[in-house]
């Protein structure tokens, strides 16, 4: 994988559905488009969810990593 | 051309909260989060109990479960204040910060249990009457009863 900056990372690990989605999104919105948002979670619903919100909103998923007991998702934020 | 402009415009899901209790309340909260999520806008109506939950002095204090499930009421709360679960409101105040969620009082139940909208919580947007609210769920793609 190619090494991308990552501008912020937002630990949701512990915060239930759909609160690591909801700190995604809360930081994306403050972000600068072109800039690279990684969120940790340990909410299941996050596998699904995060992705289908990245692809609606127009962003671009990067990243999904499993890291046992906890995922993490890296987003460019795309406009 | 007609799809492209209806496709353009917010969909919207509407919710009635009747209910006023801690366990009904969560998911008025969480739907509304998942709703803006998917770029939707939320109208939501507060009435009898419901609207009692959104008192000041109740947002917080408020730990009333359903009466079926009643005996589970003290160990549902330890858990959650265990798990760091935010409350129901700070859920809900938390999907208004990212999209379009607006709150609705019942002016029926306010003008039976003589309130103002001084006594609601600040995320109460505006006192209406049922028309005005059916007006603005007429369009609904989603809407629910809780």
């Amino acid at each position: 994988m190619v090494e991308v900056k990552i501008n912020r990372t937002v630990d949701a690990r512990g915060s239930f559905c759909p609160g690591p989605l909801m700190e995604l999104i809360r930081a994306v919105k403050e972000a600068q488009v072109g800039e690279v948002i990684e969120v940790l979670s340990s909410d299941q619903g996050s596998k699904r969810d995060i992705p289908l919100w990245v692809s609606k909103a127009g962003h671009i998923l990067l990243n999904v990593n499993d890291n046992g007991g906890y995922t993490s998702f890296i987003v460019r934020k795309a406009k | 051309m007609n799809n492209l402009i209806t496709k353009d415009m917010s969909e919207k899901m509407s919710i009635i909260v009747f209910s006023g209790t801690v366990d009904k309340l969560y998911p008025v909260g969480i739907l509304a989060s998942g709703a803006v999520a998917m770029g939707m806008d939320v109208d939501i109506f507060i009435t009898f109990w419901g609207l009692n939950a959104f008192r000041k002095d109740q947002v917080t204090k408020n730990t009333k479960i359903s009466k079926d499930f009643e005996e589970m009421s003290g160990a549902m709360m330890q858990m959650m204040q265990a798990k760091n679960v935010p409350s129901w409101y700070d859920i809900l105040k938390r999907a208004k910060e990212v999209g379009n969620v607006k709150i609705h009082a019942c002016s029926m139940t306010m003008d039976l249990m003589g309130m103002t909208k001084e006594h609601l919580a600040d995320v109460v947007d505006d006192v209406v009457g049922v028309g005005s609210f059916i007006d603005l769920a007429k369009d609904s793609k989603i809407t629910l009863f809780i």
